[in-house]
């Protein structure tokens, strides 16, 4: 019991002096940034490090183009008049925004670009099960956004990020078509990114790493992988069968030729439901490590939050059915879907109060991250609380299709997921770029993303209420304050994502050296050097710890001596 | 550009019977969550701020977990959740269960405007003209693409999907005049997709009805389209016209289809056998009746649903056919539903198909004798003819 409230004793900085010591990665200067400079070293790469990097360019580069539509959406919705844009060009952009910023941002973001650098990291582990598999996946990512965004520059999609028929099978002059394919094609690259991880975290996991060792990040993105390679399929079925529809005039969904329109809205929520935790599990796994890092504690109720991650990807394929309570479902089904959407809300209560109770006694940093993490557990508790209302199958009667609606998912993928992966990019920057940020603007900058976002979205809820419909490019005028409100809010968000790009960009060449664990955290990613070498460690690590187990160094040595009490999983042996 | 055009509004106005109750739920939703929220957000921030880091090497005492806890906030907040669920339950079933003694209004949705029919006959786009206090049931489907009825102030709404009829209903309790929206994305003009609601008072709404004195109701456009298209020379209503099952009194009874199952007559089982009859033959005819598909439109077929609808007063009393038929009784090819279809035996000889007891089978071979008795035109028709006004004199036959 010396380990309580003791300080650390230089944590993790030991030299290697002693045998058990940590291991100082090969000489500092070789990592798997300045491994080889040639392009084609990046373009072939099989380094799951580089291809996380690949990963950030093309996701952010989406990411600025799907807030571009988000802007033009909100300068139109300035004033109750179609005024701006015509209206075949305002359904263009919020299909545009809608595609993009879920497609190609918040579908592969978390998982692409952090999962992919860190999966192999915390779990001791060279690199992914399939590196090579790792990087068809990003190119199968790339063709698809290609062909997504030469839809969208011949002419555009108007049909809503839902493709709804018959609307986008017989009536819409856009191209559904191509924008279909290529969606297609994306899921095949989020399949194979679910499938790596799958296996990596059977078979790779380094000596002494027991699934109870794993972080609560690996838990999450199990539990994601196991939607990616379960749902997305049946995307891919439903996209294609309504290609061949528009195409061939086969009668599946069109009513007019022997189809059911209804059949298609299940088809795609069965997908497009579970999708909503492949967008939210990858938050809450980075929210689980920075509370335990800036709070210096193992995360309360590890097992709770560990086994939450997969209750939620469980029961998350039960409750697609929410989505269609007034669109002529039957009563009883209406009841059971009712039901299950509330069941799958525990497992998310289960984790904001264990987070908030991990905090307790903690010994907690006001870094970045942290205030990131925060700012989630908040918004994240109102986006999952008005889930409840829509949930509440004669509340949802009169709120869905409306403005509460778009506020409650936004409040659950930008004030939930986005925070948490900007909350992410700021914590793990030291170790991706090997620089630190300046922690200042940082601050500052979460700040007024926080602001800008409530007040964006917030009014949105109380023009939900009031009745004003979703995708409308013209509304009542006695809904403009409101909508002002919100506009005015995105141009404080569109700040507050606009100033982390330049100061995160300017660290890459004027930022202070990162030392390899700038936080004191737990991780086995902080205990190789910050860039990681392309092997990742030179040692293979033998874990003797359990996960944040906060304590003084000398219990903290990344190959250890595995003792019977460790009790290792045999499975974590596979390399021996 | 930015002048602001209309005062701030923060709440819609509660403008009909069920407004109140939806807008209480909304209020306990937003109180608990206030609550839930204020919980974590207080309990957060003061942890953050009484165990803000002092030194920055302190490494904290660690604490595992604690099950007493977890299973705490797991069962009581699953508990208030329950409520949440029991009372939207309810809200559904009264929004969804439609109402018997409504005045029905017929819309159709089209890319971009609703068209409504009211039962005396007078049509209306992107306008409904309702009374106050009484119970209106729309029955809505559309021509093209899925859309949506919404009317905020009311609190209702439903999909209006194509090769379907959905039904919501409401009693207006405020006069005025209330936005009425599209609610499904539907193409390019899709906010253009609305109107208004006029609740009126009863006087002024029967003043506005006779506004429109040329109007024809659908039962008797229903029942012109009957004729114009034909189907009289086999349905003739009123009378087993023959090859094929008579059509009076059926409506909200069970039919045994040839396959071995049941339908019950509703609107959607009128209207997909006007389109598709071949998809579900009642039993004892064959599949010889040829598709209205592309003949009638959406509102023709509201119109013919309206009026077969009318050939069967008793069906808003939920009659059930269980009573044995009468077999062996060729005379009454006429049918009759009746006020008291359970006890009156005349009104199952209307439906010869229905029986669902032993009797079945006799009743059947019956039916399909009868039919063969009625096929002469001469013998059914007039009564047909004179179908609603007769019917209830026939009881005392």
């Amino acid at each position: 019991m010396s380990s309580i409230n003791s300080p650390f004793d230089k944590p993790f900085e030991q030299p290697v002096d002693s045998p058990g010591g940590r291991m100082r990665p090969v000489p500092a200067e070789r990592n798997y940034l300045n491994a080889d400079y040639s392009v084609r070293s990046w373009l072939l790469t099989k380094d799951h490090k580089r291809i996380a990097l690949l990963y950030l360019f093309s996701v952010s580069f989406f990411f600025f183009i799907g807030s571009i539509y988000a802007m033009l959406i909100r300068l139109e919705l300035l004033t109750p008049k179609g005024d701006l844009v015509q209206a075949a060009t305002y359904n263009k952009l919020f299909t545009h925004h809608g595609i993009i910023m879920i497609f190609l941002f918040l579908i592969p973001s978390i998982p692409a670009i952090l999962g992919n650098f860190l999966v192999p990291l915390m779990i001791g582990a060279k690199d992914l099960a399939f590196p090579k598999i790792n990087l068809l996946s990003w190119y199968l990512y790339m063709i698809g956004a290609v062909i997504v965004s030469s839809a969208i520059m011949i002419g555009g999609v108007d049909t809503g990020w839902y493709f709804y028929v018959p609307y986008s099978s017989n009536f819409s002059n856009t191209y559904v078509t191509l924008a279909g394919l290529g969606i297609f094609v994306l899921g095949f690259s989020s399949i194979l990114t679910g499938l790596n991880f799958i296996v990596t975290t059977h078979t790779m996991r380094a000596p002494g790493m027991t699934w109870f060792r794993l972080p609560l990040f690996i838990w999450s993105h199990y539990a994601t992988s196991l939607i990616m390679l379960l749902g997305t399929p049946v995307i891919a079925i439903t996209l294609l069968l309504l290609v061949f529809e528009r195409t061939f005039h086969v009668g599946i969904f069109d009513p007019t030729i022997g189809g059911d329109p209804v059949l298609f809205q299940h088809l795609f929520w069965f997908y497009s439901h579970p999708a909503v935790y492949i967008m939210l599990l990858p938050g809450m796994a980075i929210i689980s490590e920075i509370i335990a890092t800036f709070s210096r504690k193992n995360i309360f109720g590890y097992k709770f939050v560990a086994f939450s991650s997969i209750a939620i990807a469980v029961f998350g394929f039960l409750v697609w059915g929410h989505h269609l309570f007034s669109s002529s479902q039957s009563v009883f089904a209406g009841m059971i879907f009712s039901f299950i959407s509330f069941a799958v809300a525990v497992p998310s209560a289960i984790k904001v109060f264990n987070w908030t109770a991990t905090l307790f006694r903690g010994s907690i940093s006001y870094d970045t991250p942290m205030l990131y993490a925060l700012g989630y557990i908040g918004l994240f508790a109102i986006g999952g609380l008005t889930g409840l209302f829509l949930a509440s199958l004669g509340m949802d009667v009169h709120l869905t299709d409306t403005y509460f609606v778009v506020a409650h998912f936004h409040y659950v993928m930008v004030g939930g997921t986005l925070l948490a992966y900007l909350g992410g990019i700021h914590y793990w920057w030291p170790k991706i770029t090997g620089r630190l940020y300046p922690e200042g603007w940082g601050r500052f900058s979460a700040l007024i993303v926080f602001v800008g976002f409530n007040l964006t979205f917030f009014p949105q809820f109380l023009l939900g209420f009031l009745g004003m419909p979703r995708r409308y490019h013209a509304y009542p005028p006695e809904y403009q304050v409101l909508n002002v409100l919100s506009s005015a809010g995105a141009s404080i968000l569109a700040i507050g994502f606009t100033i982390p790009l330049i100061y995160l960009l300017w660290s890459l060449r004027y930022g202070p050296k990162a030392t390899d664990d700038p936080w004191m955290a737990t991780g086995l990613e902080w205990r190789t050097s910050s860039p990681p070498p392309t092997e990742n460690f030179v040692e293979t690590p033998i874990v003797t710890w359990e996960a944040y187990e906060f304590a003084p160094q000398e219990t903290m040595k990344v190959v250890g001596k595995l003792t019977p009490d460790d009790k290792p999983d045999r499975s974590s042996y596979s390399g021996n | 550009m930015f002048l602001l055009q209309s005062p701030v509004r923060l709440l819609p106005e509660q403008a009909s019977t069920i407004s109140g109750e939806v807008d209480a739920l909304y209020f306990y939703l937003w109180g608990v969550s206030a609550v839930m929220t204020l919980l974590v957000a207080i309990v957060a921030a003061f942890f953050v701020i009484k165990y803000r880091r002092r030194a920055p090497d302190e490494i904290p005492r660690q604490i595992a977990g604690s099950m007493k806890l977890e299973t705490l906030w797991s069962v009581i907040p699953f508990i208030i959740m329950l409520t949440f669920f029991g009372w939207g339950l309810k809200l559904y079933f009264t929004m969804y269960r439609m109402p018997k003694d409504a005045m029905e209004i017929s819309v159709v949705g089209k890319q971009w405007m609703w068209k409504f029919q009211h039962p005396t006959g007078q049509r209306e786009i992107n306008e409904l003209h309702v009374p106050i206090g009484q119970k209106i049931k729309l029955i809505m489907t559309t021509e093209d693409v899925i859309h949506a009825l919404s009317i905020p102030d009311f609190r209702i709404k439903s999909d209006v999907v194509p090769g379907r009829y959905t039904a919501i209903w409401f009693e207006a309790t405020k006069t005025g005049r209330y936005h009425l929206f599209c609610t499904e994305y539907c193409g390019t003009n899709h906010s253009g997709m609305g109107g208004f609601v006029e609740v009126m008072e009863r006087n002024e709404y029967e003043a506005w009805l006779s506004g429109n004195l040329n109007a024809v109701s659908p039962i008797v456009a229903g029942e012109g389209h009957f004729n114009s298209l034909g189907c009289v020379s086999c349905h003739s209503a009123g009378g087993a016209g023959g090859r094929c099952p008579t059509l009076a009194g059926i409506f909200g009874k069970q039919q045994p289809l040839a396959d071995g199952g049941n339908v019950t007559v509703d609107e959607a089982y009128i209207r997909e056998s006007i389109l598709n009859p071949s998809a579900k033959i009642v039993a004892g005819y064959s599949n010889i009746m040829p598709t209205y598909q592309g003949q009638v439109s959406e509102e023709q077929l509201l119109q013919l649903v309206s009026y077969i609808k009318s050939l069967s007063p008793a069906a808003s009393n939920g009659i059930q056919t269980t009573a044995p038929a009468r077999e062996n009784n060729p005379s009454t090819g006429v049918a009759s539903p009746s006020g008291q279809g359970t006890t009156n035996p005349d009104s199952l000889r209307s439906n010869p198909l229905a029986p669902t007891n032993p009797n079945a089978e006799a009743g059947r071979g019956a039916g399909s004798t009868r039919a063969n008795d009625a096929a002469s035109p001469g013998s059914s028709r007039p009564n047909s003819s004179s179908s609603g006004g007769n019917q209830p004199r026939r009881e005392n036959q």
